[in-house]
């Protein structure tokens, strides 16, 4: 049974293709697994394998999917981390999680997340934190965070997130994982619990690259119930690269530098050497305004999510808490149902749009988002990459930053330009810093995954990071 | 006392007639049962995203098109943002500072833009008080959440209530004419808010104004606006000021009272919806829906003046009713004009005559089209007067049975005797000399040359004749009988 849970999700699917695995065996394996999770990954778990077992041609060979908790779930609990929604269960099924079901892989459980997708350390779940499979006093990066340590724990075979800021990046990062970002409109948006919805895409957090591209292959698509969705040229390729001849990469000396933890920096300057050893160029880079986007994101994202927010009222589904009347009644109900960064959040946002502020605030905050858009579509000019850290730190410890919001928000610091201008990116696992797992992101033009995909597979087998200890 | 001119503008909602919502495939519906006709995206479930209805945009372009207004070749949706029950999403999904439609005109007043938005649910207050505040409770239908609505807003171009009531009128006879919605205010399918202010004749600077809401009848609109205008008179007269605020109209007691102040205004905190991508028009679109433009009431109404000769008043009476614009006109194509011949003004101004008549048999709101009077029928019928084959009191009698049964008006008349008795008729001459010994003062008033007393005289052998005779005639028998 160990050796089930060794399988790369890819290989267990094609396993189970070939007749040799059976798919429940399979699902009951991490479901037991699951079940006895000590990290706090799960929110709710199923019972078992679907009673119609994938058929032998499904392509995904009925691999159990871990699926973040703000993807709505058809009569399974979907609380996006948060009191307003507990005990929430929609009446339909988020678009990418039905497309990977019909695709083959079976909802294994629902994974805990910051609330609303809101953090950076999985500490604002009102559903408790999560734990760091590789040192247990620290935290797994978030809004992910159930789902990236889900992944790193072997309690499941892949898992699915959501990135706004750098959810699924930073999570993996932390916890020796793969995570991908894909380009704004790649993956419907349908049935996910909105964030900031300029921002969010899904995106798979699996093992290893191949695995990443498989779940993606699936997840992109246009889905006419987002009218920001676009089909993917071409579709998703499995990645087979394993040289880099002729590849520029270019480092931004914004992202690379200042405020970057010694052993990151060490990590990602030795993954740029295997890099050149492998054929690519390496050259550095400008992105002028990308030390201003973290301002630019948290005027934005929070502008859209004091909206998004809005329909948590008390009024048709979710927490009430009765009042005399009704303003009373959002009053209290709001008040106790969310939790201290989600309002926070929820007032920077208002703020920012109240009349005689929009201008300066929001208004300016877009100007810097086109400015970034800009900054990176002229250095694809002349790399076919950016590369950078992915967090600036490794791992911290449970509760170390939670008094200083700013410090905690400086976690997106080297993730959230990318969102910014809609691209994709990646973050593979590069090594270790003191025991843990460093992050190395390769960030490309828009719909340029397979690629990306193709760049990260190569520096995955040139790093051979070896992440079995967080599963034991 | 100073001369104060008022100052009004109209901001109408249409709701369209669509056949499914805003941003999602609910169908719209009136009358069906609460909660029905609802889906996560209309109520608001997390998760769900909105998806624009193309048709939807082109009603939008259509009424643009005929108001004369310039189409956005590119235009944004953006998030409202308040809170209340009959709003799932806490944001109404509404056009801001980059509308579908901007300027044009309608007779006269002009237009200062036409935007999309959706419509709210509806909430109903159990309790006795029917309002939110001193309700038992309240519940929320979503059926109506999310319908397509248009938003038409006015220049400040009226100058008094009855102007907005009828260019009200012209309004929604174009919305019908146009196929885009019933317009129905008392349905709530047409709204009507009025900004108004008042300042002294003269005075360039408007003054400060106010917003009058739920008059939910033409009438009311009218009703409003003029109470409105004499309330800021009278408190300018005073010595006091015009407060800014929005005022609730009681139709029951034509007063107005504060909903709120400008400090209560809202802000709804406006930013472009990121669920959307931005409308785009393109020139073929335009040019399709353009092809599809109707002849609309304004220009009906002056075809009925300048080519059939239907006086101002008449004209737009039928003009401005779709339906009876259409009747009027089914019958002059049945009253043997063929197609391509010029009706004769007598003809059409006769017809044109008799529509009223018709429209008071049926009932005002009915559409004489699904009458018992076939176009053809009243096209006869008004043959026959003019051709003095039936006396136009009989015509009428006639009418009225064609109303009931329908059937030929030939036939009735021949089977009821109402055919015109001809002056030279032994009858009629028979009638005259009972009418003379019946009244002998008034026949020697008209031996005195008193031609007024011929009124009785006449009367009596039209009431005796049925209406069969005809007065004119009778009036120059019974003179040539007494002065010559």
């Amino acid at each position: 049974m160990h050796d089930l849970i060794e399988l790369t999700a890819a290989a267990a699917a094609e396993r189970v293709r070939a007749g040799e695995i059976d798919s429940a065996e399979l699902f009951d394996a991490y479901r037991s697994r699951a079940a006895a999770d000590e990290l706090n990954a799960f929110t709710w778990l199923a019972g078992g394998p679907p009673a119609q077992a994938p058929g032998r041609d499904a392509p995904l060979g009925g691999v159990p999917l871990a699926v973040k908790d703000l993807f709505c779930t058809e009569g399974v609990p979907s609380q996006a981390g948060s009191r307003i929604l507990e005990g929430y269960r929609p009446p339909y099924t988020a678009t990418v999680v039905a497309q990977l079901a019909a695709a083959g892989a079976p909802l294994l459980g629902k994974t805990n997340q910051d609330e609303f997708a809101m953090g950076s350390s999985n500490e604002n779940s009102a559903y408790g934190p999560v734990l760091n499979p590789w040192d247990r006093s620290r935290v797994p990066g978030g809004s992910s965070g159930g789902s990236a340590a889900a992944v790193a724990a072997g309690l499941a075979p892949w898992a699915i997130g959501t990135d706004t800021g750098g959810s699924i990046r930073q999570p993996a990062a932390l916890c020796g994982i793969v995570g991908l970002k894909p380009t704004y409109g790649a993956c419907s948006r349908y049935g996910m619990i909105a964030f900031a919805s300029s921002l969010d895409q899904a995106g798979p957090l699996t093992r290893n690259v191949t695995d990443a591209a498989l779940l993606l292959r699936h997840m992109v698509g246009h889905d006419r119930r987002d009218s920001t969705s676009i089909a993917f040229p071409g579709g998703i390729d499995l990645p087979r690269s394993e040289d880099l001849t002729g590849i520029r990469l270019g480092v931004p000396e914004e992202l690379s530098g200042d405020g970057i933890e010694q052993g990151v920096l060490d990590s990602f300057n030795a993954t740029l050497r295997l890099a050149e050893g492998l054929g690519a160029s390496i050259e550095p880079c400008r992105l002028a305004h990308a030390p201003h986007a973290l301002s630019a994101y948290y005027v934005i994202a929070p502008a859209e999510a004091s909206a998004n927010l809005a329909r948590f009222d008390g009024v048709r589904y979710g927490l009430r808490v009765d009042a005399e009347d009704l303003t009373e009644m959002y009053r209290r109900t709001r008040a106790t149902g969310f939790g201290a960064e989600v309002k926070r959040r929820i007032m920077l946002g208002t703020y920012a749009l109240s009349s005689g502020y929009y201008d300066a605030y929001y208004g300016t905050a877009q100007k810097v988002r086109t400015k970034i858009a800009e900054d990176f579509r002229d250095a694809f000019t002349r790399f076919d990459f950016i590369v950078t850290p992915t967090s600036p730190w490794t791992a911290f410890e449970l509760g170390s930053r939670t008094a200083d919001p700013y410090a905690m928000y400086l976690n997106d610091f080297c993730t959230v330009p990318m969102p910014l201008a809609g691209i994709p990116a990646i973050s593979i696992p590069s090594g270790l810093s003191d025991g843990l797992p460093v992050g190395f992101q390769l960030a490309g033009p828009a719909f340029s995954e397979n690629r990306m995909l193709a760049v990260a597979h190569a520096l995955e087998g040139a790093i051979g990071f070896d992440a079995s200890r967080a599963r034991r | 006392m100073t001369d104060y001119e008022p100052v009004i503008g109209l901001e109408i909602h249409v709701q369209l007639s669509t056949r499914t919502k805003m941003f999602c495939g609910c169908e719209l519906s009136f009358g069906d049962p609460p909660n029905v006709h609802t889906c996560p995206v209309c109520l608001g479930l997390p998760g769900a995203l909105p998806v624009l209805n193309e048709r939807a945009v082109h009603h939008g372009i259509l009424i643009g098109l005929a108001l004369g207004s310039e189409i956005a070749g590119r235009s944004l949706f953006h998030r409202k943002n308040y809170f209340y029950p009959d709003l799932p999403k806490g944001y109404q999904i509404s056009q801001y500072d980059v509308p579908l439609c901007r300027g044009g005109h309608l007779a006269g007043v002009r237009i200062h833009r036409v935007h999309l938005e959706e419509d709210a649910a509806k909430l109903i207050h159990i309790g006795e008080s029917g309002r939110i505040h001193g309700s038992d409770r309240s519940v929320v239908d979503f059926n109506r959440g999310g319908t397509p609505l248009v938003e038409i807003v006015t220049e400040p171009d009226f100058r008094s209530a009855e102007q907005a009531h009828e260019w009200l009128s012209l309004l929604r006879a174009t919305l019908k004419q146009l196929g885009v919605s019933d317009a129905k205010m008392e349905e709530g399918s047409l709204r009507c808010d009025a900004n108004v202010s008042v300042r002294p004749s003269g005075q360039a600077t408007l003054g400060t104004k106010t917003e009058l809401k739920n008059m939910n009848s033409f009438k009311f609109v009218e009703r409003g606006i003029r109470a409105e205008i004499e309330r800021q008179i009278a408190l300018l007269e005073a010595g006091g000021e015009v407060e800014q605020e929005t005022l609730h109209f009681d139709p029951v007691t034509d007063r107005l009272t504060s909903l709120r102040s400008k400090e209560e205004a809202h802000d709804y905190r406006y930013f472009p919806e990121p669920d959307l991508v931005p409308l785009a028009v393109d020139a073929a679109m335009l040019d399709g829906v353009r092809a599809e433009l109707p002849e609309l009431p304004a220009e009906r109404a002056q075809r009925f003046e300048q080519e059939l000769g239907l006086t101002a008043e008449r004209a737009h009476e039928l003009a401005f009713r779709a339906e009876l614009g259409d009747y009027f006109e089914l019958v002059l194509a049945a009253n043997g004009g063929t197609d391509g011949d010029a009706v004769p003004v007598a003809v059409a101004v006769a017809v044109a005559n008799w529509i009223p008549q018709l429209v008071e048999r049926i009932g005002s709101d009915a559409d004489p089209a699904h009458s018992k009077v076939a176009p053809a029928a009243l096209a006869a019928l008004v043959a026959m007067v003019g051709a003095k084959e039936v006396g136009r009191e009989a015509a009428r009698e006639v009418l009225t049975r064609l109303v009931d049964e329908g059937g030929d008006p030939r036939a009735i008349v021949e089977a009821e005797g109402l055919g015109a008795m001809r002056a030279e008729d032994a009858g009629v001459a028979e009638l005259v000399d009972r009418a003379i010994a019946a009244d002998p003062r008034a026949a020697d008033q008209v031996r005195a040359g008193n031609l007024k007393a011929l009124g009785p005289l006449v009367g009596y052998v039209m009431r005796e004749s049925k209406g069969r005779a005809d007065g004119g005639e009778v009036g120059k028998l019974i003179r040539a009988r007494l002065l010559d």
